[in-house]
């Protein structure tokens, strides 16, 4: 073959084949698709990244003195809202789960194209309603609408807000039934339902809480609207409602949203750490069974955000009970990411790097959940800065570092391109390092009781806060980094090859970036994932 | 003539029963959706009718009984129109399928158009919530909350019977452009799946909101 000239020649993938934003806007292709929804995800996530800096800005002063309180308000619903249901719940699915869930089980497709573009647009919709509500003066419900404060007595945007969110939701329902109808009807030859990658079963169970948690949240959204709109009462007590319904419906999806924005980060970790280690994922079948059992449990925990909110000691007992058992498989999993880089051959590139950060993070965001679970402490912590910083290290330090680590790790994939590796580890520094001095000093905080969602407080709780707010600028700073030196890569990177990290899984076996049809031969499958010894021979002997 | 089958397979398909075994899963899945949309609903009718059981019962027994068990007949029989249907796509008959559209679509029609007739007498007899609203008794405040489940239930029931009624129609068109044959007709199936699930999300309604209080009903 002749060698690779200045110009050379432009080869046929899923990036070149159609030209114009037409050709973006009205695509069937998973891959472009995915695209699109990470571009959209990414402006969601600075947009409510912006918000959070603002916060941050004010806490800065135990006084209020950049925003007035009602404005505080707005900064952390906003905050929450656009980061819960337009970053955290489509980040990794719509996006990497979009682009590669075809290609590791083998199919040239997801199973339903059309819906899938459909999704994004309902996304989109939803999304703009709702940045409509944040233009049009905000709203200050936090991002949870309790009853009746949000039907009765806020001024502010909520029925837009919400309708944004009730939008938005039909296109997670749409992405988890594309999902689970992929998985199970579109696996090539070969590819039992063992031969997964656990990036596959972890979807999957994700998935199923899309779909049988989100259409709970449209109709307690449409619910808390009526009674808005009209005056007429359903959650309101002083119209025969009851609120602890209210937040019996709203958490029982979103306790499992929980799950929803995590396991897809679980996911991203399972592939990552066997490729870095050179090693199969240890005990596959419990990481399997953890997920879906991660899945089923996730939806008998909700009442553990309701201790205080007038559930039976026994209920209470219960749920507490619950909450203990659904940290088991998440535990196991920890457990066999460790047992998988045991005795590994492991290299340290930014992936890599990311998935220790969330085992570390993940860790200490499960713990201090188990504190959370426990009834006496819960009673003490609940509504202050311990519950912020427990879920962010959940949310942040696990969802977030692994949808950085994933777009790392699929980036030579998606792009073709190579990403600067040593600028990539520096700002994996800077975003650990950065995330643990904004939130660890919360738990402190939250520990000495300093309540959540107030512009002001007492002065001795200043010094954390200014730790606080120097993380969060640390942390922007890591965040804007990998967004312009990926951004250069795209076009300026070095090329990447099918599979730079020799990794096993039919998404490497394929071109970088892939050809429209994924795969130029459709694949057969005749091996356990994660085989590295069987590459290792294959390399020997080739 | 029916297109050949090489038209109809999409293409990120192998082969056609994997393409019909994937959106049948696919129309289940969302049935599943559906019901946990309509499940929250049922839910907060549950813990209210619990809160309140007179002024449930009450406001059952003002329901028009004669009205709901008509519309309850024309559900089932168009259930049965449409299982009809269904087994003509199989038989490749597309006469029958087209007929037995057709006569679900009325049958649908005509539950809409007595589901509308009872929203105006309600709203003649101030039934709808809001600051209109009256009811004879001690209960009356209860007994909106009553009527205003029953407005959200039975509408978002009418809306998917809305839904259900344009996809027959689209289902008659392409049965029309020759779309279905024995060997292909995954759309009408799904399409029956749809309108079994509508009709059956009824039958709840109707024993929740109509037969409770028919003891005490005057008639």
């Amino acid at each position: 073959m002749a060698t690779v000239a200045e110009t050379p020649a432009v080869e046929r993938n899923y990036l070149n084949q159609g030209e114009g934003i037409l050709s973006w806007l009205f695509t069937l292709d998973h891959k472009r698709i995915a695209i699109l929804y990470l571009v959209s995800v990414t402006m969601f996530f600075f947009l409510g990244g912006l918000f959070a800096l603002l916060m941050r800005l004010e806490l800065l002063a135990p006084r209020a003195w950049l925003f007035n309180p009602e404005d505080y308000n707005k900064l952390f619903s906003m905050h929450g809202i656009i980061m819960v249901w337009f970053f955290l719940i489509p980040s990794i699915p719509t996006t990497l789960g979009n682009f590669f869930i075809p290609m590791m089980i083998g199919a040239k497709d997801l199973a339903f194209p059309k819906l899938n573009l459909l999704s994004w647009y309902i996304f989109m919709f939803g999304g703009l309603v709702t940045v409509f509500a944040l233009i049009r003066g905000g709203v200050d419900t936090g991002w949870t609408f309790y009853t009746p404060l949000s039907t009765t007595y806020l001024n502010t945007y909520v029925t837009a807000a919400a309708a944004g969110v009730f939008i938005a939701g039909f296109s997670s329902i749409l992405t988890g039934l594309n999902f689970i109808a992929t998985i199970h009807g579109m696996r090539a030859p070969g590819m039992t339902w063992f031969r997964l990658p656990m990036f596959i079963w972890t979807h999957y169970a994700t998935s199923l809480v899309l779909v049988l948690a989100t259409p709970v949240l449209a109709v307690t959204l449409l619910m808390m609207g009526v009674e808005r709109v009209f005056h007429v009462g359903i959650f309101d007590p002083a119209l025969g409602g009851d609120p602890v319904l209210f937040q019996h419906m709203f958490w029982f999806y979103s306790h499992p949203a929980v799950y929803i924005m995590v396991l897809p980060g679980m996911a991203v970790i399972s592939e990552i750490i066997p490729t870095f280690s050179r090693k199969p994922l240890f005990g596959y079948d419990f990481v399997a069974y953890a997920s879906m059992a991660i899945a089923a449990i996730g939806f008998l925990v909700w009442g553990h955000h309701m201790f205080v909110a007038g559930l039976s000691v026994y209920s209470a007992m219960a749920f507490s009970f619950l909450s203990y058992l659904v940290a088991v498989p998440s535990a196991i999993k920890v457990f066999n990411w460790s047992a998988t880089m045991y005795k590994g051959a492991i290299s340290w590139d930014t992936p890599m790097l990311y998935a220790i950060g969330f085992l570390g993070l993940f860790t200490i965001g499960g713990m201090t959940g188990l504190f959370l679970a426990a009834l006496g402490i819960d009673v003490h912590v609940t509504d202050t800065y311990f519950v912020i910083a427990h879920f962010h290290y959940i949310m942040v330090g696990g969802t977030v570092m692994a949808f950085l680590g994933g777009i790392h790790y699929f980036w030579p994939k998606i792009t073709g391109r190579l990403y600067p590796e040593g600028l990539a580890r520096l700002s994996a520094l800077i975003v650990f390092v950065g995330f643990n001095l904004t939130f660890f000093p919360q738990f402190v905080l939250g520990y000495l009781g300093m309540p959540r969602r107030y512009a002001a407080y007492p002065a001795e709780f200043q010094m954390l806060n200014v730790l606080s707010t120097a993380g969060a600028s640390i942390l922007g700073v890591g965040y804007i980094f990998p967004l312009c030196y990926l951004l250069w890569s795209w076009k300026y990177g070095k090329k990447a090859g099918p599979n730079p990290w020799r990794a096993t899984g039919l998404e490497w076996t394929t071109a970088s970036p892939p050809p429209k049809d994924n795969f130029e031969v459709s694949p057969v499958v005749d091996g356990p994932p994660y085989d590295f010894g069987r590459m290792r021979e294959e390399l020997h002997l080739g | 003539m029916a297109e050949p089958l090489a038209l109809i397979l999409r293409e990120q398909f192998h082969e056609p029963s994997q393409q019909r075994e994937t959106a049948t899963l696919g129309m289940w899945i969302f049935i599943s959706t559906e019901i946990m949309l309509f499940g929250g609903l049922f839910l907060a009718f549950t813990v209210y009718r619990m809160y309140y059981p007179r002024a449930f019962i009450a406001g059952s027994a003002d329901m028009n009984i004669a009205l709901g068990a008509t519309n309850t007949a024309a559900l089932i029989c168009s259930s049965f129109t449409m299982a009809l249907g269904v087994h003509s796509a199989e038989i490749g008959s597309r006469r029958f399928l087209n007929l037995f559209l057709a006569l679900t679509m009325v049958l649908g029609a005509v539950f809409l158009g007595i589901k509308f007739t009872e929203y105006y007498l309600h709203y003649l007899d101030h039934r709808v919530p809001g600051p209109g609203f009256f009811f004879a008794g001690a209960d009356a405040s209860k007994a909106e909350m009553f009527f205003l489940l029953y407005f959200i239930m039975t509408g978002l029931h009418a809306l998917h019977m809305f839904v259900g009624e344009g996809i027959l129609f689209s289902m008659i068109l392409r049965n029309r452009a020759g779309s279905f044959s024995a060997e292909y007709h995954t759309p009408v199936v799904l399409a029956g799946l749809y309108w079994h699930f509508v009709d059956v999300i009824w039958v709840f309604l109707f024993a929740i909101f109509y037969i409770e209080g028919l003891h005490l009903h005057k008639w």
